[in-house]
């Protein structure tokens, strides 16, 4: 709680959006993580940054904490709803392999960030994680404070169609409802961003809410869907053709794939044009099954490959 | 006698898992003790969200000894085998075995193998890793840096520490010596994750108790639901408010917590707007909290959470908190209601929703939820000439018996569909008893939920059900073990629970056959389905079929095309749309080359005869479950209906036989099986009951001789010799007549007194005649009156499976 107490006010995960995130970024780098930035592409969870779907496979030793802006443009609500945006952050920690006091130190975190486990009720409650598009699963909880979902846990077990090993624990912050939670507000749009009173208070709200009309317009209502249909082939196909460009040559003495990254950013492409085109309305039912296996396909073959990288193990 | 105390420490584990794997724990441990020759005076198991433990009492200190004779080659065999034995004995030389002799084999080694039982606590040190290897958690995992090699442990989540003590209460126990992947086994345990996280020292299982207490764990489950149970009401009477119980709820909460700690907290009156179920439904799913009612019977603004701290703050946090998240949750489930409030009001909304239907999917082989409905339309329309039910009303509660999926509420909370239909119907002016067929055609859900008994909702309730259960036996998805995803056995159990406690007499197969049709039908309207003309047998290859065209419907020319054993392909169009000209039907030469076939659905006839004995399972597990006789049943299943007739003169054995279609009115079989009880349990029916065994069991040995069915043909009453079986055949001719009159009735007890009536002549027969004459025309004429015997009794039961 000292460091806590250390921090100045604007600083106080309990008073400033920036200083939750600040905070759990240095207490995760003080427990060795790479600190990154987020990954400078659309996507829906700050597991489809490689960081994690990727360097999450293999044999080599990962840990790393980031901020991931993560869209999903089916959760649009032109500003209307304080609970539920189509852009929102998450915190994400990946540590390969698993260390044995993973729920230690999540607790050690939200201590941090000034959850007292002795007044709050903090709960590990069964969520078996499964991302269809990623072609991953693990088992974990969310975790609850005070009957509220503030964190998933989960221990992949496969990712990308590969299996883990070693398993990586992942945590996800979300960002918006823990703040909400700490600050005290009922609006997400109401978050006191940097930490400050008066005038020089800049709420959640200014930056976001045009942003969340806007968006919310566009997924539902202007995105071209031709030329999104036209993405998604698109990308397809280059994931796939960048994927065997990248294929070692046969009786080449280096046998490891060399264009797994830049395949990995189409895949990541396609499954943000499917999920524009869900918000959209323009899939049916039957069609979204062979969207979302389409993608998984992608990333399949990108776990495929990035097994046979450097950072993969290969 | 020394106990074991074996704990398993780890992270969280699911609440719904718990009980089952303290189950498991306690069998496989005691079954691999037991096997081992070791018996124990008592086991016990126990599960916390982060242990499962294991208390064995009584065990001996040690495995017993045993003594095995085990015998070997011949004396003076090959140098090879007496090699062998020695090896697969454990002897050093031939010497140490014994000779023994046998007058047929001459003399041969015996090896006497005495096994010195091992000390109990050995044997224990082998066993508890294999239990943790092989344990069967529904879903396991791989955690840490073990997990780079395969092969590793796998637990439900990470395993933590392991305590395995093993002694009397007089000494200090020893710890069972093991290691699985490098976890040792010891006598440390951890207390409550927050109030004691601290290393605790136990001994065995009465301190490892005591001192879990201590460190704010009950270990046993049941404690904790009494605490909450009991806590909940004083803090609901303290309001002067009433606990709704819950026990499903209470079960998992108890999984939740190592030391349970209830609050109520509460909500904006303004809320009790919302339908109390959605607000239940809301709480309850979503935070795992209970709700509570007002001395008015209505619900109260308040809930009660169960915490796992006893708070610092005496619990004003995890209160504010929980009404939050809480306060959330109703604004949208209040939200969602008044959408649905407003869209419900508008002009023909119904029929906007009902298009709608046709984008969603029901299942990928049965098309969409609008097929789905139309079907239950078409069938409940059908069913109305049975239940009496008014037409119109059934075809507009089946219009809307699903329309309520499509509202935000159920969307929301599936759990309260049927219910929130019934609400917006009854908001929107529908019929009264519209209405709550919507909410009743789910029901019943199970053995002892209500059956609706108001015809219309009986009759949507039937059709929704049998829509379900033919379309998924024509897709052939039927159950299979413990895998019923679809719920089938319930439906099953469903239709006879409203045919029997409504007194409906349903001819299942007529329903089954007609909406086999509806099935394929309505397939037809999204995907070409080619059948083989009952006239054109042979394969897929140069078939020339006709097709099943968009919207047809149905017709008799159609119907005389197909039968029992047509195969319908559903088939995929490869390119070019067919039109089929008037709207109708039209014949098309199919060929391979121009469809690919996609899957094809179950023959009708096996369609039927497969459903009906599934119905008939059902029906057995049903009447069991009352503690009806399980033989009884199988007894009336196994007679026939389709008997030509049941005059003593005439008819052959295959009348006899049971036919899949004569058991299909499960009300009657019903019926059957309880006047047969009733029957047997008179001196009459016992009495009558060996007759017919002891005919059935003449009969059976002497068609091995002379050939089945030799004695079927009439008896020749000029050919009887004595007054008994003159009295019997007299006594058959009026029994049978009696009888037939009374099943058609169909009046059950008439048609056992009818029955009874042949216990004196039959007892006289078996008394005054020898079956067995020598004169072979004699013979064969009584053992024709028995089979005339056994031809009667078989009209109303096989009495051949009835037991005793």
């Amino acid at each position: 709680m000292t460091a806590l107490e250390n921090l100045p006010p604007h600083l106080r995960p309990d008073r400033s959006f920036q200083g939750l995130i600040l905070t759990l970024q240095n207490f995760w780098a003080s427990k060795g993580c790479v600190i990154l930035q987020p990954y400078d592409m659309e996507v829906g969870a700050g597991t489809f940054h490689p960081a994690t779907t990727l360097r999450s496979l293999g044999p080599k030793r990962w840990n790393a904490a980031y901020v991931q802006p993560s869209r999903r443009p089916k959760d649009g609500r032109y500003g209307d709803n304080p609970n539920r945006f189509q852009h929102y952050y998450q915190f994400q920690v990946i540590l390969k392999p698993s260390p044995e006091n993973l729920q230690e130190l999540y607790l050690e975190s939200l201590a941090a960030i000034g959850i007292d486990p002795l007044v709050h009720d903090i709960r590990f409650v069964e969520d078996d994680w499964e991302s269809p598009t990623v072609g991953a699963w693990g088992l974990g909880w969310e975790c609850w404070c005070d009957g509220m979902e503030v964190s998933q846990f989960t221990y992949f077990q496969q990712v990308a169609g590969q299996e883990c090993a070693p398993v990586a624990g992942e945590l996800t912050y979300g960002l918006e409802r823990l703040a909400m939670y700490l600050q005290g507000v009922n609006n997400g749009f109401e978050l006191n961003f940097n930490g400050l009173e008066g005038d020089d208070k800049v709420t959640y709200g200014e930056v976001f809410r045009q942003a969340e009309e806007e968006y919310s317009r566009h997924n539902f209502e202007y995105a071209d869907t031709e030329k999104l249909f036209r993405n998604f082939a698109d990308a397809e196909k280059e994931c796939r053709a960048l994927l065997a460009a990248g294929e070692p040559q046969e009786g080449a003495n280096d046998q490891r794939h060399r264009q797994v990254l830049p395949a990995y950013d189409q895949c990541i492409k396609a499954s943000h044009a499917f999920n524009l085109l869900d918000a959209r309305g323009v899939i049916s039912v039957t069609e979204r099954q062979s969207y979302i296996l389409r993608v998984r396909e992608l990333a399949k073959a990108c776990g495929a490959a990035w097994v046979k990288t450097e950072a993969g193990g290969a | 006698m020394p106990d074991l105390l074996f704990e398993l420490f780890s992270e969280e584990i699911p609440a719904r898992m718990q009980a089952q794997a303290a189950a498991d724990l306690q069998r496989l441990v005691t079954n691999a003790l037991v096997e081992a020759g070791v018996t124990y005076e008592g086991a016990r198991a126990f599960a916390t969200p982060r242990r499962i433990a294991l208390h064995v009492a009584g065990l001996p200190a040690r495995q017993p000894d045993t003594r095995e004779e085990r015998k070997g080659p011949r004396v003076g065999s090959p140098e090879g085998a007496i090699q062998g034995f020695l090896k697969s004995a454990g002897l050093a030389d031939i010497s140490e075995a014994k000779i023994e002799s046998d007058p047929k084999k001459g003399e041969f080694y015996v090896a006497i193998i005495d096994k010195k039982g091992r000390a109990t606590i050995e044997l224990l040190a082998e066993v508890l890793p294999g239990v943790i290897r092989a344990f069967p958690w529904p879903k396991s995992m791989r955690w840490g840096k073990a997990s780079a090699s395969p092969g590793s442990l796998r637990w439900v989540r990470p395993l933590r520490s392991i305590v395995a003590t093993f002694g009397t209460d007089t000494e200090d126990p020893e710890i069972v010596p093991f290691d699985i992947d490098g976890l040792k086994a010891g006598n440390i345990t951890y207390g409550h994750r927050f109030h004691a996280p601290d290393a605790i020292r136990v001994k065995r299982f009465d301190d490892y108790v005591t001192k879990l207490e201590a460190a704010k764990v009950v270990l046993d489950a049941e404690r904790r639901k009494e605490i909450i149970r009991a806590d909940a009401k004083t803090l609901a009477f303290a309001q002067g408010l009433e606990l709704i119980e819950d026990e499903g709820l209470l079960d998992e909460v108890a999984g939740l917590v190592e030391w349970p700690v209830v609050l109520m907290g509460s909500f904006d009156e303004a809320f009790l707007d919302v339908p109390g179920e959605v607000i239940r439904a809301t709480i309850r799913a979503n935070q795992k909290c209970f709700v509570l009612r007002g001395a008015d019977g209505k619900l109260a603004n308040r809930f009660l959470m169960v915490a796992n701290i006893a708070a610092k703050d005496g619990g004003k946090t995890i209160i504010a908190g929980n009404e939050r998240v809480i306060r959330a949750r109703l604004s949208d489930a209040k939200f969602f209601w008044e959408t649905d409030k407003r869209i419900w009001a508008a002009d023909n909304v119904e029929l906007k929703r009902l298009e709608r239907f046709r984008n969603v999917t029901f299942h990928e082989k049965l098309g969409s939820q609008y097929e789905r409905i139309e079907r239950i339309r078409a069938l409940a329309k059908e069913l109305c000439k049975v239940t009496g039910a008014d037409e119109a009303k059934v075809d507009r509660a089946a219009q809307l018996a699903k329309l309520d999926l499509q509202t935000e509420v159920v969307g929301e909370f599936p759990e309260v569909q049927g219910l929130m239909g019934r609400i917006y119907a009854t908001l929107n002016g529908e019929d009264a008893s519209v209405a709550a067929a919507i909410e009743e055609h789910y029901k019943p859900l199970g053995p002892t939920d209500r059956v609706p008994n108001d015809p219309v909702a009986v009759t949507v309730a039937l059709a929704d059900k049998l829509d379900t259960l033919v379309g998924f036996w024509a897709i052939d998805e039927k159950p299979t073990g413990s895998k019923d995803p679809y719920a089938l056995r319930r439906a099953a159990l469903g239709v006879i629970r409203l045919v029997v406690e409504n007194g409906l007499r349903l001819d299942l197969a007529a329903f089954i056959n007609f909406q086999f049709l509806q099935i394929v039908e309505s397939i037809g309207f999204t995907k070409p389905v080619v059948f083989q003309p009952a006239d054109s047998p042979g394969g897929w290859d140069g078939l020339t079929s006709s097709f099943i065209a968009r919207g047809r419907s149905r017709g008799d020319d159609w119907e005389a095309l197909f039968n029992d054993d047509t195969i319908f392909r559903v088939c995929y169009q490869k390119d070019g749309e067919f039109e089929d000209g008037d709207g109708r039907s039209f014949s098309w030469n199919i060929f391979e080359e121009d469809y690919e076939q996609l899957w094809a659905l179950i023959p009708r006839g096996q369609v039927r005869a497969d459903l009906l004995s599934f119905f008939h399972d059902r029906l057995k597990v049903m009447l069991r479950d009352k503690g009806a006789r399980h033989d009884l049943v199988d007894a009336v299943l196994g007679n026939g209906r389709i008997a030509k007739s049941s005059e003593v003169g005439t008819g052959s054995r295959e009348d006899f036989a049971s036919k899949e279609d004569s058991n299909d009115d499960l009300l009657l079989v019903t019926r059957r099986v309880e006047a047969l009880g009733k029957f047997l349990d008179t001196e009459d029916g016992k009495s009558l009951l060996a007759g017919s065994k002891r005919a059935a069991n003449i009969l059976r040995a002497e068609e091995k001789k002379d050939g089945e069915g030799t004695f079927e043909a009439p008896a020749d009453p000029a050919g009887f010799t004595e007054g008994a079986e003159k009295a019997l055949h007299a006594a058959l001719v009026a029994a049978g007549n009696e009888a037939e009159a009374a099943l058609a009735v169909p009046d059950y007890e008439a048609a056992m007194r009818a029955l009874s009536t042949l216990r004196a002549p039959v007892d006289a027969f078996f008394e005054a005649v020898m079956v067995n004459a020598e004169d072979a025309a004699i013979r064969k004429n009584r053992l024709a009156l028995l089979a005339a015997f056994r031809r009667v009794t078989r009209r109303i039961a096989d009495f051949s499976k009835i037991a005793g």
